[in-house]
């Protein structure tokens, strides 16, 4: 068995979602090589050749990848992950967008979301919000997956000497071309792999108020994540959205503040080690998950909540 | 030009999920099922698209037994003009759903092709881009903004990052996203209307496609359950509980 698994990366720097899908290779077992197909992508490439446990790192380094164009970036994954047994990427909107379409091409089915590897073809995955969890076995030749990184510990970022070797191909299917993007810039750290996570829902009225959580987040070096109904009302950025259709996050501590527990939501959080609810409603569906909670208006309890975490850490 | 819009039928999303106790699955006996959301974006914006002009006729298409006919009722009450029903009992899984449709995008050759991202039973988020791949269209997942331009269309796609906006040629394939719009309801009038659209059935022979499952659930269990925890007095208490209990700060 040989596994090939596609970096999930900005052309700078590699996202640490790619350490948990390598995690998730090992446990099919066989050799691991990484593919990282990118313009001016060398220093991921550098990056992911020190992860432990890389046999081989691919890169196909071409403007055609520069923005990840789920057209171009397919023909080039069929082709280089012919001879593998297996091809993994992280279930982030990059993974989502292109891993079916390499799925097609192969003429094989894509296993989404995976968990926890069972065997070489047989694997765990949440259906219908999280609200179940199904083992399923795949039949295909080579099987093309996506993986929670949230489900698979990171692998080591260094303890691996892999060689890196240069993919000469070169694929733009003149489909799609990159026009812009607007991208969120914050200091704090990334949603989907922060440490802790305090998010706000419909219950924070307003976009000003998040400027509470902010600083909630500042203290404890958090990350601010949201509802839908809070990204729909258009307090925040639609990449702030934790649940089924949004992020997954499984931090160490999750607080909710003023969010209902819809299951949708719920489906995006619920593997947090420690959940914290600020809710005003005593009856709220979130008290139900909640390690802690707190029956409080967050209007009183999240400023109170900046001032007793700065006595503390 | 012409729009084909795909609509599963599936659990409505109120609905508590159950796994079955011989976990062969999850009970669907007597619950409510409905359009999958995204799926009902889908419709509207391809409405939106015929009220700008833009769109000239609306096909609907459904994959699933006699009932998913409901659903293309619905989608006709919301604005489209025709439905195809290809009818099956049996499980269909993403591939089996793009290859179906592509045989319909063949016959029919729509423009546009909307599909919802997601369907919220299996939660698999594949469909759309393996129709796109199949036919050779470029695709435009995860639409927050569709914008028909002459010969392109322009979608802003929901992203990790933020938004990301990608011009493909037509005809092309949209997943939807859920700001892509907020989907009307059906009035009366237009619900006693569409039982007068034309709705066509077929079966996947029909279109000389087996239905040929590559994935087999073994299993399905229900999640472990989390344990309700402790209501804690006020924000001093809880400050001392992260601490000293759970020790997470
Ligand atoms: C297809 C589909 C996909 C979805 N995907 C997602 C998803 O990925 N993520 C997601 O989050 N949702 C998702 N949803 C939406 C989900 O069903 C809920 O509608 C949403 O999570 C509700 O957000 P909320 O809890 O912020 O709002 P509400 O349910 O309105 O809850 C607001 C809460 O704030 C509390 N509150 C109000 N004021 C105060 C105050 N002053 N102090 C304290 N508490 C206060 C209220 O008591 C209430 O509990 C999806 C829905 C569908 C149909
Ligand atoms: N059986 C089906 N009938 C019609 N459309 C479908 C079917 N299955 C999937 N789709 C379309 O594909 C989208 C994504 O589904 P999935 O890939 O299953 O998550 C759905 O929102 C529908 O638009």
């Amino acid at each position: 068995m040989s596994i090939l698994v596609i970096a999930e990366h900005d052309n700078s720097s590699l996202k640490q979602a790619t350490q948990s899908v390598v995690t998730a290779a090992k446990a099919i077992g066989g050799d691991v090589d990484v593919l990282v197909a990118g313009a001016g992508c060398g220093a991921v490439a550098e990056a992911a050749a020190k992860i432990e446990g890389v046999n081989k790192v691919l890169v196909a380094d071409n403007a055609a990848y520069g923005h990840f164009l789920a057209e171009n970036l397919s023909e080039l994954v069929a082709e280089a992950g012919k001879g593998y047994s297996h091809i993994l990427a992280a279930a982030g909107t990059t993974g989502k967008d292109f891993m079916p379409r390499v799925a097609a091409l192969l003429d094989v089915a894509q296993v989404s979301d995976i968990i926890r590897v069972e065997s070489a073809d047989t694997f765990v995955r949440p259906i219908y919000a999280g609200n179940a969890i199904a083992t399923v076995k795949s039949s295909d030749s080579i099987k093309v997956i996506t993986v929670r990184p949230t489900g698979f510990d990171a692998a080591p970022a260094e303890g691996g000497s892999a060689a890196v070797e240069a993919l000469d191909i070169v694929k733009d299917a003149g489909l799609s071309s990159f026009v812009g993007e607007e991208k969120a810039v914050s200091d704090r750290p990334d949603l989907a792999s922060a440490g802790i996570v305090i998010s706000g829902g419909r219950g924070m009225q307003n976009g000003d108020n998040f400027k509470m959580l902010e600083q909630v987040a500042d203290v404890l070096g958090a990350a601010v994540g949201a509802s839908r109904a809070a990204v729909d009302a258009g307090f925040v950025p639609n990449d702030m959205q934790v649940g089924q259709t949004g992020k997954i996050v499984a931090p160490q501590l999750y607080i909710a503040v003023g969010i209902s527990g819809a299951i949708q939501h719920l489906a995006g959080m619920s593997d947090s080690k420690v959940i914290v609810a600020i809710n005003k409603d005593e009856e709220a569906p979130i008290f139900q998950v909640a390690d802690y909670g707190l029956v409080a208006d967050l209007f009183e309890a999240v400023p109170q909540l900046e001032e007793e975490l700065k006595k503390v850490v | 030009m012409k729009v084909l819009v795909a609509v599963k039928r599936v659990i409505d999303y109120n609905v508590k999920v159950r796994v079955k106790p011989d976990n062969t699955g999850v009970d669907l006996a007597n619950v409510k099922m409905a359009m999958n959301p995204f799926c009902e974006i889908a419709v509207e914006e391809a409405v939106r698209l015929k009220e700008k002009g833009v769109a000239s006729e609306i096909v609907v298409v459904s994959i699933g037994p006699k009932a998913a006919q409901e659903q293309i009722r619905t989608a006709l009450a919301l604005g489209a003009d025709r439905g195809i029903h290809i009818e099956t009992d049996e499980e269909v899984q993403s591939l089996e759903a793009a290859k179906l449709l592509k045989s319909v995008v063949e016959k029919e050759e729509p423009k546009l092709v909307i599909l919802g991202k997601q369907s919220i039973d299996s939660d698999n988020n594949q469909t759309g881009q393996m129709l796109a791949a199949l036919t050779g269209m470029g695709q435009g997942t995860f639409a927050s903004e569709v914008v028909v331009d002459g010969d392109k269309v322009n979608v802003t796609r929901e992203v990790d990052g933020g938004l990301m906006t990608v011009a493909l040629n037509l005809p092309a394939v949209v997943t939807t996203d859920l700001r892509l719009n907020e989907p009307r309801y059906a009035s009366l009038p237009n619900i006693m209307k569409a039982k007068k659209k034309p709705l066509e059935s077929i079966s996947p022979a029909d279109l000389g496609i087996e239905i040929a499952p590559r994935l087999s659930t073994l299993k399905v269990e229900a999640p472990a359950a989390r344990q309700a925890g402790i209501k804690v007095a006020d924000v001093a208490e809880l400050v001392d509980k992260l601490k000293n209990e759970a020790k997470v700060i």
